[in-house]
């Protein structure tokens, strides 16, 4: 009976696995077909001249530059503000703490057209109450689509930096501290080293976050163009298999970034399990 | 607090206090205020802004329920304005969707928690995270290929005669919504699937084996010891599915037949075409109000805290 289950179980899991990946991989397949239409079937024979219109296509360079553009300006102020609010709130308590962490959590929960929206008409207003209606940073354009992706991004970044501060010993600071250490060296030489896999986690994925955000981007942007919008437009208005070339890329990057993330991770970890097993054969031997 | 200027000092005290300020007072109170404000303003030519016609009414909210509709509900027929209609549908297809997703989502969470080896875990998880890490637009594009009308779809249930002829599925086959579901569930799946697998991780599996041991049959362990356990996880990926659905834009605009009409699409018409800014701010305050109904509804069906929901 339970060998059974186990054996429904995985026939599930592969069957749940082929539904997720086989959809890319149609999309992926449709890039080398010859055919004016992004489909697989029929297949007219293979060619790889969706990619040189890729290639060739300006727009699509520019709105992916915009795209990276638009992350690293996220991470540039995502990750200060998402630190600076988990070691703040980490010192805060109850009351206060409940609804710091409420205001700071709101933004995760609201859906994208909110945020862009109400980005947009608060700078807009601004503009409206200081009389400078035509100063650019009023009107809608990318740098909006920056502070509208901050507002929730940054929440993640507090979320991973809060959960690495439940493991650091204050003492550490406290003995600097006595030692004679300036705050400033407090700061930098004890509490952000400890923080740092969690700032880097963060940064990491304030980045891709940005890179994927649609709704947030599309009520902010003002006419220009990323990446993600760049696709939405492209299907709207009659595609040809660039896209497909454009999304295998996407995908391969993707792939290849998990790839050496996880053989890294397997690494540390036998690394870290050969230690072990180090020191518990020294412990049998000491006794 | 005291504790904070004691360890970092005053610069850096103020520095954080700084940062956090601009995060919320900026970037997320005074934006909300801002469209809870505008909503109640009329749309104005620059020039008029701030000159006789420019007062507060409920002008806005009123066009909600403007522009009736002839239409049926599971037979009956009813008159209703349109844009409630489109709300109506929006709410009951993303809750269609989060069922359904709970549905796929829980029997493989509970496989990758409690049944498949360790080893092979973190490949499965990895495997598993390509499509998350793959843009919403692509996601939605691939099911385009597949969904279009001499797509893969068609020709393979051709071939193995499941249909006689080729099916219009953008058009919808069952109701005008079936595309923009069927993609919906493939786009947010993931987003029900970890806060399942972390919830049901995190239960002692001697529990489950207790439970086995007492003579309780499979389904009856499911029902009082797993999922009881995994509330926390489930209202999580109920408001993720939920919230991501109802608000998407890119699924009912790439896949979305002409006789569907999703509520974030009026906003963005409102909005982005007609630039009527006030509008789009009531319709958008309308939404919002919607997603913080079904927040607390989660939080008290299952009796979770907001802070198991966002993590």
């Amino acid at each position: 009976m339970t060998r059974q289950r186990a054996f429904l179980g995985h026939l599930y899991m592969v069957l749940f696995m082929v539904y997720l990946l086989l959809p890319l991989l149609v999309m992926a397949g449709a890039a080398f077909n010859d055919s004016k239409l992004p489909t697989i079937v029929p297949w007219r024979g293979f060619t790889l001249h969706w990619f040189g219109d890729l290639f060739a296509d300006q727009r699509m360079w520019h709105a992916a530059l915009n795209s990276i553009l638009v992350a690293l300006a996220v991470v540039v102020l995502a990750v200060p503000i998402g630190t600076a609010a988990a070691i703040l709130i980490n010192s805060v308590s109850g009351r206060a703490r409940a609804t710091l962490y409420g205001f700071m959590i709101a933004p995760v929960l609201a859906p994208g057209l909110v945020i862009g929206i109400s980005t947009v008409l608060f700078w807009n207003s601004l503009g409206h109450v200081t009389g400078a209606t035509d100063f650019f940073f009023f009107n809608p354009g990318l740098h909006l689509s920056t502070l509208g992706q901050v507002s929730y991004i940054a929440a993640y970044v507090m979320l991973l930096v809060l959960a690495r501060l439940q493991s650091f010993d204050q003492g550490l600071e406290e003995a600097a501290l006595d030692l004679g250490a300036s705050h400033g060296q407090v700061l930098r030489r004890i509490l952000l080293p400890h923080l740092y896999p969690a700032i880097g986690a963060g940064a990491a994925i304030a980045f891709f976050q940005s890179i994927e955000n649609f709704n947030v981007t599309l009520f902010t942007r003002g006419g220009q163009d990323t990446l993600t919008v760049y696709v939405f437009s492209q299907v709207r208005s009659g595609i040809t298999p660039t896209i497909n070339a454009l999304a295998l890329m996407l995908m391969l990057f993707t792939v290849v970034c998990a790839v050496i993330y996880e053989t890294r991770r397997r690494r540390r970890a036998a690394i870290e399990a050969a230690r072990e097993a180090e020191a518990r054969r020294a412990e049998a031997a000491m006794l | 607090m005291q504790d904070l200027l004691r360890r970092y000092g005053k610069t850096l005290t103020g520095f954080f206090v700084l940062l956090v300020a601009f995060w919320l007072l900026a970037l997320i109170i005074l934006p909300n205020f801002a469209m809870f404000e505008q909503s109640f303003r009329p749309y104005l030519p620059v020039t008029e802004i701030g000159g006789p016609k420019d007062f507060y009414s409920f002008a806005n909210y009123a066009k909600f329920l403007e522009t009736p509709f002839d239409t049926t509900f599971f037979g009956l027929p009813v008159t209703l304005p349109i844009h409630v209609l489109v709300f109506i549908d929006t709410v009951f297809y993303s809750a269609l969707v989060t069922v359904i997703t709970l549905i796929l989502a829980y029997p493989l969470a509970y496989f990758l928690a409690k049944v498949a080896s360790p080893t092979s875990l973190p490949t499965l998880l990895l495997l598993l995270f390509i499509p998350l890490w793959v843009s919403e637009a692509l996601r939605a594009f691939a099911w385009y290929v597949i969904l279009t009308f001499n797509g893969p779809l068609n020709q393979l249930l051709l071939a193995i005669g499941a249909i006689d002829q080729a099916v219009r599925w953008q058009q919808g086959v069952l109701t005008d919504y079936d595309a923009i579901v069927i993609v919906l569930i493939y786009c947010y799946v993931l987003f029900m699937l970890l806060p399942l697998y972390s919830a049901i991780q995190s239960l002692d599996t001697n529990q489950i084996e207790a439970a086995e041991d007492l003579g309780s049959p499979w389904w009856r362990t499911h029902l009082r010891v797993v999922i009881p356990h995994s509330k926390p996880g489930i209202a999580s990926g109920c408001v993720m599915v939920f919230m991501l659905s109802a608000g998407s834009l890119l699924v009912p605009t790439v896949v979305g037949s002409t006789r569907a009409n999703w509520f974030p699409q009026t906003i963005y018409t409102k909005f982005n075409d007609s630039l009527d800014w006030q509008l789009g701010a009531a319709y958008s305050m309308i939404f919002l109000l919607l997603c913080i109904f079904f927040v607390i509804l989660m939080m008290r069906l299952f009796r979770v805290k907001l802070s198991d929901i966002a993590k």
